[in-house]
């Protein structure tokens, strides 16, 4: 067997999307559809976070690395109502973007000139990317922009997609074929979010880990959107875009979809290809979902909360091979929901997680820390979902007691010891498992856990294509700093010592005898 | 006679909770007709 490949590092990225929630949210639009004199929709704009009230926000401030899922625990819920002293928009794994910058940054990854911005809103914006860290040398892409004039015509006669700031148009998104439907406004715009958002994640993958981006041989795009036209809807390639806007000069990739569950699906499939020793540096990446903004929104206005579905996700994860010291994924200890499993959450949580221990010979115990769905609990509670990263712990743990390795009465230190509170958006497959990296990679070299289990779950059923779900999983350990494995080929060399050493041993018995 | 005989049952199911199927199996043996069932995803 090969050597194990490595998590090497990762990006995390938000972007404040206030504006986006009302035009582009499908809980908003569909209420425009259905009820637009609604009680909700006058309410809304009353319940919109500043942006500074986003970058303080705790769960925030843990998915771009600057407090560790531990540190939320400090804080009692509701977490929207209590700032983050010495918050700040840049952490060590990524950033929270604000609107206008990354209106910016659609304009700036977009291929095709489809992205039409107002002069004003453009010279405004330039100003501020020339001030951003990664984006300086992109500025002429914005060029100088149009007459709002065009851009309302645009809009107005052939469908276009407006693109709004503080209540304002400031562009649009322009359909990119007359009468197919998949090339429409509407898809475009929520293409060009996740090419953006998925950029902007990579971008401080290489930023963040001293990356030569060069390097890179193969990236793997694991949102849940689809780009194509009328004759292949989800033809792909987010990835290569992606690859493209980044300057990965050298790598080519592919899109991977499974719902929530593909992140984990492509960080397996990343592992394997690194193993396998086909590629040397695999990328995943996934960008964010304009869909699901405000998806919890009615509950929110109801309990007088703010709209806290008010960010896009992002990341970016280098998969790579074994460096001796990032943490390894053992491919051989890889959980899955199969199509027999079933679906009594015993079956699913003995397939996803007891299989691959099992394995191993490993106990329920033997995970330091287990990264499931990740969600934020203050967006999901308050809307009636429950606590979800909590709901999947109890599940772990009731099954280890049904074995036999934890005692019953120690099910709510379980919880705590070997989960996390949620911090993640409710994008998806944002939360699914690969929040976890990023901590998992420091947790797993500097820190002082020695084994974690990523887990990721797909609702293949919205598909309408089967009523089954889905879910994967895999081990990810401390790197013992050995390049080879056990298992590994030796070489004769060594089959030459070890047979020389056998006879040794062996005369000194005869002689003792 | 069990509480489920003759009465029609519509089944939610959540993904990370009771999923719509497992509550199927467990009506399996009574005398409930399931008329509907479905799993969602609220998150």
């Amino acid at each position: 067997m090969m050597s194990y490949a490595v998590v090497k590092g990762s990006g995390y990225v938000l972007v404040h999307t206030p504006d986006m929630i009302y035009h582009n949210g499908t809980t908003q639009t569909t209420e425009k559809l259905t009820n637009p004199d609604s009680e909700y929709l006058k309410k809304l704009p009353e319940h919109i976070r500043p942006y500074e009230k986003v970058v303080n926000y705790g769960p925030n401030q843990v998915y771009i690395g600057n407090l560790t899922p531990e540190d939320l625990r400090k804080y009692e819920m509701p977490w929207y109502d209590k700032d983050i002293p010495g918050a700040s928009r840049f952490g060590k794994f990524g950033e929270i973007m604000p609107q206008d910058e990354f209106i910016a940054l659609m304009k700036m990854v977009d291929a095709f000139d489809l992205v039409k911005l107002d002069k004003g809103f453009t010279a405004m914006v330039k100003e501020k990317m020339m001030n951003h860290p990664l984006f300086k040398d992109d500025v002429p892409k914005l060029k100088e922009g149009e007459d709002l004039a065009d851009i309302e015509k645009y809009i107005q006669e052939q469908h276009a997609e407006g693109l709004y700031h503080e209540g304002k148009l400031v562009g649009c998104v322009k359909r990119a074929h007359d009468i197919d439907p998949n090339l429409n406004a509407h898809v475009l715009f929520e293409n060009l979010v996740v090419k953006a958002s998925g950029a902007l994640a990579f971008k401080h993958l290489i930023d963040k880990n001293n990356i030569n981006v060069a390097d890179i041989d193969y990236v793997i795009e694991c949102s849940e959107e689809a780009c194509g036209d009328m004759n292949q809807r989800g033809g792909g390639n987010f990835a290569k875009a992606i690859a493209e806007v980044v300057g990965a000069m050298n790598a080519t990739g592919s899109d991977t979809r499974g719902f929530c569950a593909a992140p984990t699906h492509a960080l397996i499939e990343a592992a394997a290809l690194v193993q396998a020793g086909v590629y040397e540096n695999v990328a995943l990446v996934a960008g964010g979902a304009t869909a699901k903004l405000g998806m919890n929104g009615k509950d929110h206005v109801k309990k007088g909360m703010p709209i806290l579905e008010d960010v896009l996700g992002g990341f970016a994860v280098l998969v790579s091979k074994n460096d001796g010291v990032s943490p390894i994924l053992r491919t051989d200890l890889v959980g899955r929901h199969t199509v027999g499993t079933g679906s009594s959450p015993q079956a699913v949580i003995t397939s996803l997680v007891t299989t691959p221990l099992d394995k191993g010979g490993l106990k329920i115990t033997d995970i330091d820390k287990y990264s499931v769905e990740m969600q934020n609990p203050d967006v999901t509670k308050p809307a009636g979902a429950g606590d979800v990263p909590e709901a999947n712990y109890k599940m772990i743990a009731a099954l280890g007691v049904k074995r036999n390795e934890l005692d019953r009465q120690d099910l709510g230190t379980f919880v705590e010891k070997h989960g996390m509170p949620g911090w993640a958006p409710t994008q998806g497959h944002i939360p699914s498992g690969v929040p976890y990296l990023g901590f998992a990679k420091e947790d797993l070299t500097t820190g002082n856990l020695n084994r974690v289990m990523i887990v990721g779950k797909g609702s293949l059923f919205l598909g309408r294509m089967t009523n089954l779900f889905d879910g994967v999983s895999i081990v990810m350990e401390r790197n013992t700093g050995k390049a080879e494995t056990a298992g590994a080929s030796i070489s004769e060399e060594e089959v030459k010592h070890m047979i020389a050493e056998a006879m040794r041993d062996f005369a000194s018995h005869l002689l003792k005898a | 006679m069990s509480m489920f005989d003759g009465k029609k049952v519509i089944i939610i199911g959540d993904r990370d909770g009771i999923p719509g199927p497992a509550m199927e199996e467990c009506l399996k043996g009574t005398g409930a007709e399931v008329v509907f069932s479905a799993t969602e995803c609220f998150v």
